[in-house]
């Protein structure tokens, strides 16, 4: 069953991907879909039926085999395994049923389709990894599959320059994530994870070399991890990529750039947790670094006004939640809140490639507005997305140990409950950073609501008029993400956070003997239990206010406050920061090799010796080959007393 | 005692009686006439006795006190030159006979000539090897003059057999030094005495004038200079003979010699090869960019692989030896297609062999230009093909015998000789159309043509393993350095 699911999408891939043209578009499709479908029915049997108390490898085929190097194809099933496979396939499967609709007018379908599955099949060997070398195949698979997706349409300059972009700021990631798995191996001499997870307490004891300096083991391989998963999950430093990657087609930023993709370096951090455990630093340096995202992402999202934007920001910010709480060692809460953000995520995702297709590729809020009576199922829809990110819900309200309230109010109140619980010394920062940042949530999500579904009609009154529903294969996909949206946080939160959360979890995920952060969460006081709740009220007082009540007041304090409004605007200037600390240099020391370097002295030197010197010993030979016998006697003569002369000279 | 020695060498009195046997059957039936016949019968005889040397057992005998060796190096060396000699002599019948020069002397000089190769490889002594390489000698000789009244043919034939002479002179010259210094021209003689006193500067005078004698033969560098004009010169069938059996016939027997009897003076002799190897390859690839006839392109391009050929032998190792012989049993496979389709080059009846004359032969006939086209690539040394693998062997075998910089030097020069072959490739494919080739594909060459090409475009395939060819090679290796 797992290698099904594991190796169906690929098989459908390939498929789709070099005989589109055989099995024709249609077949593309359905064959891609269907076959996801079956994975993701599959995968959801494993999330009922597992095994929670025994992890179990399930060896599909040796792979590398050299010294004491000894690296297999495997599914790793534990709990942590079979929450990312219902959470992959399922958005996979939903996201390749809506693209049926949403890219019926694009020529390269099979194309499209193919790169889906192959994506889907990468992160399944991901998530599935019960060694660090697959894990990395898989971490690779999905960054390429996104490099193709982003420059899908091929034609766009904007798209390439996105693409190439995403997968360079990814090198980056990638190059700390090998040098982790080179120090894991230099260290532990192997790359399972459970001879890892056995070596932890080892490696937080011993210290290596490393950069000439003498360092810890656990912080220092826990810490080049996380470069990695900073660079996959967009995290500040290294998220530049993730706005400029919604150049890519809608549902490509659904399923890699909300749902999956970019929480591969959450999974990574709890899957890495018994390494993570021992290494506090690290721990504190994935805290800062998520909180501070949340809140910086948070910002930017203020004042964007790209429909697709404003979704990218705010995953970015969702994403620094769950580093967060992951530094603090609550992984499960980080895990939960990846389950739950994948379905209104993507809801708003697709929601909002809804709009964008009703409205003709325009993305822009500001030509929006009123869209409510035009395209009521994707605004109920969209909605129940928001009500879900901003964290609706009834607070201090517990029905059978459950809370009430939408997937995100539920996810999103455990992990500020339990930084404030939390006594790391990171965890009073993360705790206000984020309730800022809830704040801030609140507000950009119903900005986007109001800008695009109340008001007047604004921008090109044709396209207005025009506008209308989408069709029911990407209606349906919306419905099912929607169910999710609104249940998925009641339904797994005993499981997930909640009383049965150490069975549910069993083995996949450790936390140390002193770490009782997400036991302490629950009895915090109800001030705190409140306050999320609060802030997100009053996000969405400030959004209502400014946009239904009086909708010239944004432009004035826009006005007013112009360097605050730019910085925003400009996203904190990173990508002009970067372009002149790394890209212009970068550039100029490549165009001085290009030019100088391999222009003008190497080529310089080849084709002066092949134009220079080799066509005049050409001429020479040409001019000795005379064709006069006394000539060639000379030569032969020549030879011979060179080679008598050596010897006499050197004397043998 | 006498019998045995016979036995041992029953395929080249075998030969020698069927070369005079046809002489005879010529001279007094016809002549002429039964050209035809005796290059057929010839030419049987010539595979036959390959294919027995292929397939025969390969266990060490010397006769005539020691002076004629067979081993698995004389046998694989042999086969090579049996089987290229004899579909060469099929391949030239069609040619010949259209031009009037199939003479029944053809076939029998032929006949003769090789018989001078299997004496030169069985050598073990320098009387044979002097008797094998005169045999070999004088029959080319005539036969490069064959087109008795064609001014470049005679002027080829001159030209060769004077500076042939020379070579001779050289060569005997340093066997009589060499004699002098050892006192015996028995190779296991001189082997002793090299162990037991080491190489004074006269003996190594000796092998210096040996070595240029058997330079020439190979047509290596500076000893080169009559190849260009004697292959233009002669008539192509016999340009093609010229490229194949006798170059295996002298780098055999030069590897022999070195081996055999001066074994243990490698670090001596193995400067005169790195020179004789290093200006060979430079010279054949910078000289051969100027031509534009297509057979001395060929003669350049037979004096470079001379010089990589060499690169194994420089080597002085097992492994050296082996190189040595796969690059010219790959060799030769190429330049029998090669040859093959040269000969089939022509205009209104008359051949013509400048390179613009294959502008546009993938358009109208894409199949020999494929074939063509991969032989270009793999006398190049481009990978896959084996000409590549031939080229890589000695050049691995030249850096494990501590000659890197010899292998660099070759690389480099097989990157500048690249540029002639593809050059072909170019014309042939890109270059306009000019004045069609009108000449008929006959079935032997066609056949000669595409199977060389498939031999050395999948012989690299794992599961073919070049055909065994390296593993022979190995085999015949040790069986020199036994």
């Amino acid at each position: 069953m797992y290698s099904f699911i594991l190796l169906a999408p690929l098989v459908a891939a390939v498929i789709a991907g070099f005989g589109g043209r055989a099995i024709g578009e249609r077949g593309a499709m359905l064959l891609t879909t269907g076959t996801v479908a079956v994975a993701c029915l599959l995968s959801w049997i494993a999330f009922f039926t597992f095994d929670h108390e025994a992890v179990r490898s399930i060896v599909i085929a040796r792979w590398i085999e050299s010294g004491s190097l000894s690296v297999e194809w495997g599914v790793r099933v534990d709990a942590l395994t079979v929450v990312m496979l219902c959470v992959v396939t399922s958005v996979s499967a939903l996201v390749h049923a809506y693209s049926m609709g949403y890219m019926a007018d694009d020529p390269a379908k099979p194309r499209f389709f193919a790169y889906l599955s192959f994506f889907t099949f990468a992160m399944l060997a991901l998530v599935t990894a019960d060694n660090l070398v697959q894990m990395f195949f898989g971490w690779e698979g999905v960054g390429v599959a996104s490099y193709l997706l982003i420059g899908f349409w091929r034609h766009k300059e904007s798209a390439n320059r996105a693409a190439m972009k995403a997968f360079i700021v990814n090198r980056v990631g990638d190059f700390g994530y090998l040098l982790g798995i080179f120090g894991l191996f230099y260290m532990v001499d192997s790359m399972q994870f459970d001879d890892v997870f056995a070596a932890a307490p080892m490696l937080a004891d011993s210290t290596f070399r490393f950069l000439g300096m003498e360092v810890n083991a656990a912080e220092t391989l826990a810490l080049l991890l996380f470069i990695g998963a900073m660079g996959k999950s967009a995290q500040l430093f290294l998220h530049t990529w993730l706005p400029d990657a919604m150049e890519g087609p809608t549902p490509v930023s659904a399923l890699i750039h909300a749902a999956t993709m970019v929480t591969a370096g959450v999974f990574l951090v709890c899957r890495m947790s018994p390494l993570f455990e021992v290494a506090p630093t690290a721990q504190w340096v994935v805290t800062v670094i998520g909180a501070s995202t949340a809140l910086f992402a948070a910002t930017i999202g203020l004042v964007q006004t790209d429909i697709k934007r404003v979704i990218a920001y705010s995953t970015c910010s969702q994403l620094g939640y769950m580093f967060a709480i992951a530094g603090l060692g609550v992984y499960q809460a980080a895990m939960f809140h990846l389950f739950t953000h994948a379905f209104f995520k993507a809801l708003l995702f697709l929601g909002a490639g809804s709009v964008i297709h009703a409205m003709h590729h325009e993305q822009d809020m500001r030509h929006y507005g009123g869209l409510k009576d035009k395209i009521p199922l994707t605004f109920w829809m969209m909605m129940i997305g928001t009500l879900a990110i901003t964290g609706v819900g009834l607070p201090l309200v517990y029905v059978l140990d459950t809370p009430i309230g939408f997937a995100g109010f539920i996810s999103k109140d455990v992990i500020i409950e339990s930084a404030y619980a939390a006594q790391a010394p990171a965890a009073n920062y993360a705790y206000l950073l984020l309730l800022a940042a809830a704040a801030m949530t609140s507000f950009y999500s119903w900005r986007l609501m109001f800008m695009t579904f109340y008001g007047k009609p604004r921008g090109d009154m044709h396209a207005h008029e025009q506008a209308h529903e989408s069709p029911s294969v990407m209606t349906v996909p919306l419905i099912v993400l929607a169910v999710g949206a609104g249940l998925a946080g009641m339904e797994f939160y005993g499981d997930f956070v909640g009383h049965h959360e150490a069975a549910f979890w069993g083995a996949s995920i450790f936390t140390a003997e002193s770490n009782t952060v997400l036991h302490d969460s629950h009895d915090v006081s109800k001030l705190v239990k409140l306050s999320p709740f609060l802030a997100m009220l009053g996000g969405f007082a400030l959004a209502w206010w400014m946009y239904i009540r009086s909708p010239e007041l944004p432009g004035q304090l826009a006005e007013r406050h112009q360097g605050l409004y730019q910085f925003l605007l400009n996203k904190w200037w990173f990508d002009e920061l970067y372009a002149f600390i790394f890209i212009r240099p970068a550039m100029w020391v490549g165009r001085f090799l290009w030019k100088k370097g391999d222009g003008a002295t190497i080529d310089g030197a080849i084709n002066g010796l092949a134009m220079g010197a080799v066509p005049w010993v050409t001429r020479l030979a040409g001019r000795a080959q005379s064709g006069f016998l006394y000539h060639y006697a000379f030569a032969m003569l020549l030879g011979i007393s060179a080679l008598v002369t050596w010897y006499a000279v050197t004397g043998g | 005692m006498i019998s045995a020695d016979l036995a041992l060498a029953l395929p080249e009195i075998l030969l020698a009686a069927a070369s005079m046997a046809l002489l005879m059957f010529g001279a007094y039936g016809g002549e002429d006439a039964r050209a035809g016949q005796i290059t057929t019968i010839m030419a049987a005889l010539l595979v036959a006795l390959g294919l027995n040397a292929a397939l025969g057992v390969a266990d060490a005998r010397s006769a005539f006190g020691g002076a004629f060796v067979v081993d698995g190096f004389s046998r694989f060396a042999k086969a090579l030159i049996l089987l290229s000699a004899g579909i060469m002599l099929i391949l030239s019948r069609d040619y010949m006979q259209r031009r009037g020069l199939l003479r029944f002397e053809y076939p029998v000089l032929i006949g003769l000539a090789t018989l001078g190769m299997l004496v030169m490889v069985s050598a073990g002594d320098l009387m044979t090897l002097y008797m094998g390489l005169e045999l070999q000698s004088l029959a080319l000789y005539v036969v490069a003059a064959l087109r008795r009244d064609g001014a470049r043919s005679t002027e080829a034939g001159l030209k060769y057999f004077v500076l042939g002479a020379l070579s001779s002179g050289l060569l005997l010259y340093g066997c009589s030094l060499i004699y002098g210094y050892t006192g015996s021209t028995n190779f296991a003689a001189i082997a002793q005495v090299v162990t037991a006193e080491g190489v004074g500067l006269g003996l190594l005078f000796g092998l210096v004038f040996l070595c240029a004698g058997l330079a020439f033969k190979v047509s290596a560098a500076p000893f080169h200079m009559w190849t260009p004009d004697v292959y233009e010169g002669a008539p192509t069938p016999v340009t093609a003979f010229f490229a194949t059996a006798p170059k295996v016939a002298a780098g055999v027997l030069f590897a022999r010699v070195l081996y055999d009897a001066f074994g243990d003076a490698a670090d001596q002799w193995r400067q005169i090869i790195v020179f004789v190897a290093l200006m060979s390859m430079f010279w054949g690839s910078v000289a051969a960019i100027g031509q534009s006839n297509l057979k001395r392109l060929m003669a350049y391009s037979s004096i470079g692989h001379m010089g990589f050929a060499l690169v194994g032998l420089a080597a002085g190792t097992e492994a050296g030896a082996s190189a040595l012989l796969v690059y010219l049993a790959i060799y030769v496979v190429m330049n029998v297609g090669v040859f093959a389709f040269l000969m089939t080059m022509e205009r209104d009846g008359r051949p013509v062999l400048q390179i613009e004359d294959l502008a546009g032969l993938a358009s109208r006939a894409p199949g020999q230009a494929l074939a063509l086209g991969a032989l270009m690539f793999s006398l190049a040394g481009i990978p896959p093909l084996g000409g590549f693998f031939a080229k890589y062997f000695v050049f691995v075998a030249a850096v494990e015998a501590g000659l890197a910089p010899l292998a660099v030097a070759g690389a480099i020069a097989s990157v500048i000789g690249a540029f002639y072959y593809l050059r072909i490739v170019k014309i042939m494919y890109v270059d306009a159309e000019g004045e069609p080739l009108d000449g008929a594909m006959p079935l032997m060459n066609g056949a000669a043509l595409a199977v060389s090409a498939v031999l050395i475009s999948v012989g690299w395939l794992p599961f073919l393993d070049g055909f065994g060819l390296t593993l022979a090679g190995d085999a015949a290796a040790q069986a020199l350095l036994r």
